[in-house]
């Protein structure tokens, strides 16, 4: 048995910096979306940034429970874990309430948890077993088989059954991970231009009415074809999106001031504490604000791939890049929604959106990670 | 490890982060710095600017008492985009105490773009006008019940007395010139049309104030924007005095209702009108509210165009009244002097008869005091042929010239540059005007008799023969005549020395003690007057008074004319006696003959 160090040494300190400098923002500017100008604040759990700040607090004794569980554990009971988890999202929909036409929420108590941002956390586990195998290597296409299906029943699940197209749509970042241990580049170099030429023949020759409705639901083509600019709605589903626009371009550089928002304060963007949250930032804070915040998000990615690339093991390093490719997902498909560039899916920016399940889903994501990267030291090489 | 050798990998995944921070850093600089669009759209999105109406200055007259003021009414707005699917119609029908019936006809009619043209759902459309407070207070309580309606609350124009109409003009909606000329209006906005409203429009009006106020996605205001930092309270309009006497004008309207014609009275020594008629008149309050552009169009089309102010539009030969000023200028000149005669031969005589019966040679007291015609025709024969006759071209003009100077050096022949609008400027014909009608050296004295009397091609308004009675009265001098007091003070002096006055003044008494005026003379008032009976070749001659009171020290100047009526003593002369009297002293101790002007009809 090895000495072990203590896990305070060894963790990377200015990931939870980041992590609680953007959770803290976000509270701000949850509490600026649901300003209301009438009422002055009172404290209370009604108020969705108390409640965010709740969410926060108890993501942070969560976070420590993680830190301290042994990360063996996981690797341990990877696969068991995996398994509940899809017995958890097949039964989900009985249990659950009707949300806006998705069956994925779940009431326990005063809680209401959505078990497919969970799902996320215990797949990049079980890949991670998966690929930690003692001689596994990527060498041909056979060899990703099993993990495109770890990542393809989950998504599967939440795609069809609980109809949650955005969360299914995440699990495809694992890709990353797949790229990193070796999967041939070609891969994301197609995906590329498949969607480059998509945009292409989508923009200048239009395709039949039933090749859409063989693949995409009316609402989703629609919102494909107002961000190629082929459909324009600004009043009807384009309107998000263009409230959205208004709200962020009328800040300009330096923002209308904290809680002086009119478009968001005033409720002219829906959803503007969840998925469109970041319109608050460029409404309130302007362009240095929104800007700060898309570069505190980009190093806070490079700052995990930089983890990622000093552990010592291919658990740690799959996961840790299962990790990168989730929170780089919904850091682009969130904000690229938002200022018009990408079709409206609805996923939460992480930290950031209003939100319990996907608040502890990340924190656990990032603190298996924080755990894993503190005891490297501990590993042989 | 076994990936070491893709250890590269981790720059391109790392490559592929910064890329996506730098497109949504250059989008976001796109959005808020280059493109300006948006802001906009989310001021429209998000604020409601309000106009807060001043309420428009009173207006008084000289003793204080007062004429105009404003009436409240409220106008119930509808912003049909806000008002939302949930609206709850019978509750505001119920608020309202109008039926639903009622409430689809209404909205109908507003919705429907023939009868309002200027109809969208985005902006505030007029629901119902013109209510009173009492009918909206309900409302006014409910109101954050009903998204998208509002209350505008407006001021409307009220008279204490139906009279001066024209000296008060109205207030009406702007026109597209004023919008274009003045950024201070807007669409709808009221401001004066005519008259004094028009005239001190920036003064009565104030300034408008505003509230900025926002609104929520579901229209319903939130509160005042940056806790009314942007925010600024209207300024009342200034109240105004005017010069006018409200007692004296409506006696003058009394006297003159069913006729034609007009009546100025002023105070000799400041100018100020003391009372502006024209008639036929309306009352001001038909044109405001509702049914101001219907009766308007009315009073547009009448054929005896009431809408003309007669007593500065309207343009007639002085007549006899005229002949004041061919004394004084025979005076000035030394023409003729205080004893000087000519003789008169009555209907015989030659080139224009006498109309009335006197002794002959008649001297300059006598000749004003019977409005004897030969005597001013020899006067200005005389005046034209002084310093070397009138058949050497250029001594007749140089004549002709300075007689003209001090014609207009009584304002004839221009207008006043004071408050009073639309004057008509009058003429005095220049020698330019005869030479080239006649041929420079082809007229003589002879050829222009007729101004000698008046009459002729000398055109001049009510106010100026106002003003030439005010002149006389000073002995020399006026000040402009205008309507709000202090406004105007230069001295006017006219050509005329002071000492040529009191003779002329003599005379205009005896027109009053032994002359054509004798019947509606008050010996203890001292009126002066002199009255003219004008040639009109479209009908009856028309009846002119001039005159002022007392003689020393004069408080009252009158001009009075009555188109068609015939001789200027008959009816001219007694609407200034009457005038004179009651201002003087407060009292008509004539009722007989109030009563006689009053009921006469002299209008077709």
């Amino acid at each position: 048995m090895i000495q072990r160090n203590s896990i305070w040494s060894g963790i990377d300190w200015w990931t939870i910096l980041l992590f609680i400098a953007i959770s803290l923002f976000g509270i701000m500017n949850i509490y600026g979306a649901g300003y209301n100008y009438e009422q002055a604040f009172a404290f209370s759990f009604s108020n969705r940034a108390v409640k965010q700040m709740v969410w926060l607090l108890s993501s942070l004794v969560l976070g420590l429970i993680v830190l301290f569980i042994d990360e063996r554990t996981y690797d341990v009971l990877g696969y068991l874990l995996y398994a509940l988890m899809i017995a958890l999202l097949l039964v989900t929909p009985f249990l659950a309430h009707d949300i806006k036409g998705s069956h994925s929420w779940l009431n326990i108590g005063p809680l209401s948890l959505q078990p497919a941002e969970f799902a996320k956390f215990f797949t990049a586990i079980a890949v991670a077993k998966y690929m930690s195998c003692y001689g596994y290597e990527v060498r041909s296409w056979r060899d990703l088989v099993i993990p495109f299906a770890l990542i393809g029943l989950p998504m599967a699940i939440i795609m069809v059954w609980q109809n949650e197209t955005g969360s299914a749509l995440v699990f495809a970042s694992f890709i990353l991970t797949f790229y990193r241990q070796g999967m041939s580049g070609k891969v994301l170099l197609y995906g590329f231009l498949s969607v480059v030429l998509a945009v292409l023949v989508l923009r200048f020759a239009p395709i039949p009415d039933s090749w859409w409705d063989a693949f995409l639901q009316p609402h989703q083509r629609a919102r494909i074809e107002l961000t190629l600019g082929i459909r324009e709605d600004p009043s009807g589903v384009g309107y998000n999106v263009a409230q959205s626009l208004i709200a962020i371009g009328s800040g300009r550089f330096l923002g209308k001031g904290f809680l002086h928002g009119t478009q968001t304060s005033l409720n002219f963007v829906p959803e503007q504490d969840t998925d469109f949250i970041f319109c608050t930032v460029g409404e309130e804070w302007g362009f240095v604000g929104s800007a700060l915040l898309v570069i505190a998000y980009a190093y806070f990615i490079i700052r995990l791939i930089h983890i990622a690339e000093r552990q010592r093991d291919v658990f740690s390093q799959v996961y840790a890049y299962a990790v990168v490719g989730i929170f780089l997902c919904h850091f682009t498909i969130n904000i690229g929604m938002v200022l018009g560039l990408l079709p409206v899916i609805g996923i939460p920016l992480p930290f950031f959106s209003y939100g319990g399940s996907q608040f502890w889903g990340f924190t656990l994501l990032l603190f298996l990670l924080l755990r894993l990267d503190a005891v490297r030291i501990n590993k042989l090489k | 490890m076994t990936s070491d050798r893709y250890y590269n990998r981790s720059y391109i995944i790392g490559g592929i982060v910064v890329a996506v921070a730098a497109v949504f850093i250059c989008r976001l600089f796109y959005l808020q710095v280059i493109d300006r669009s948006t802001v906009g759209k989310s001021e429209s999105n998000a604020l409601v600017k309000q106009t807060v109406y001043p309420s428009r200055g009173m207006i008084y007259d000289r003793r204080g008492e007062l004429l105009v003021y404003n009436r409240p009414v409220y106008d119930v707005m509808m912003v049909m985009r806000e008002m939302g699917k949930e609206f709850d119609t019978v509750a505001f029908c119920r608020t309202m105490h109008i039926s639903e019936q009622t409430f689809n006809e209404r909205m109908q009619t507003m919705s429907n773009r023939r009868k309002n043209p200027g109809f969208s759902r985005y902006t505030p459309q007029p629901f119902l006008n013109l209510l009173t407070a009492e009918d909206v207070s309900l409302l006014q309580e409910q109101l954050y019940r009903f998204p998208g309606i509002r209350i505008r609350k407006r001021t409307l124009r009220d008279y204490t007395y139906s009279a001066a109409a024209h000296v008060l003009g109205s207030v009406g909606e702007v026109s597209k010139r004023d919008l274009d000329n003045d950024p201070y209006y807007a669409i709808g906005d009221y401001a004066g049309r005519d008259g004094i409203e028009r005239q001190y429009e920036t003064l009565l009006r104030g300034e408008k104030g505003m509230e900025v106020l926002m609104r929520d996605v579901h229209g319903r205001i939130q509160g005042s924007y940056q806790n009314g930092e942007l925010d600024y309270p209207p300024v009342s309009g200034q109240d105004l005095t005017l010069t006018l006497d409200i007692r004296l004008q409506l006696l003058a309207e009394q006297l003159m209702q069913n006729k034609m014609g007009s009546v100025v009275a002023l105070e000799p020594q400041t100018g100020e009108v003391l009372a502006m008629v024209s008639v036929p008149k309306w009352d001001p309050a038909v044109l405001v509210g509702r049914d101001r552009s219907q009766n308007y169009a009315a009073l547009l089309q009448d054929k005896h165009k009431p809408l003309m102010n007669r007593a500065v539009q309207a343009q007639y030969p002085p007549g006899s009244t005229f002949k004041l000023i061919q004394a004084l200028i025979g005076l000035q000149t030394k023409t003729i002097n205080s004893r000087t005669e000519y003789a008169c031969n009555g209907p015989e005589s030659l080139p224009i008869k006498c109309t009335h019966h006197h002794g002959s040679p008649v001297d300059l007291v006598n000749g004003i005091e019977q409005s004897c015609n030969p005597y001013f025709w020899q006067e200005f024969r005389d005046i034209l042929r002084q310093n070397g006759g009138e058949d050497d071209t250029e001594n007749l003009h140089r004549n002709y010239d300075r007689w003209r100077d001090y014609v207009v050096s009584f304002g004839f022949g221009s207008r006043f540059p004071t408050d009073i609008r639309e004057q008509a400027a009058g003429s005095i014909p220049t020698s330019q005007f005869y030479d080239k009608h006649y041929g420079r050296s082809y007229w003589r004295s002879k050829t222009i008799r007729s101004l000698s009397i008046g009459q002729g091609e000398i055109l001049v308004t009510p106010l100026q023969l106002a003003n030439e009675a005010a002149a006389i009265a000073n002995e020399g001098w006026y000040i402009a005549p205008h309507l709000v007091r202090g406004a105007f003070t230069d001295k006017h002096q006219t050509a005329i020395d002071a000492h040529c006055f009191p003779i002329v003044k003599e005379g205009m008494q005896r027109v009053m003690t032994n002359g054509t005026g004798r019947y509606y003379n008050i010996a203890d008032l001292q009126m002066c007057g002199k009255t003219g009976t004008v040639q009109n070749p479209h009908g009856k001659d028309h009846a002119i008074f001039i005159g002022f009171a007392p003689k020393d020290n004069p408080r009252i100047a009158v001009a009075v004319v009555v188109e068609n009526a015939g001789f200027g003593a008959t009816w001219a002369c007694p609407v200034a006696s009457l005038m004179m009297e009651q201002y003087l002293t407060d009292t008509i101790t004539r009722q007989e003959l109030k009563e006689r002007m009053q009921t006469a009809i002299l209008i077709q």
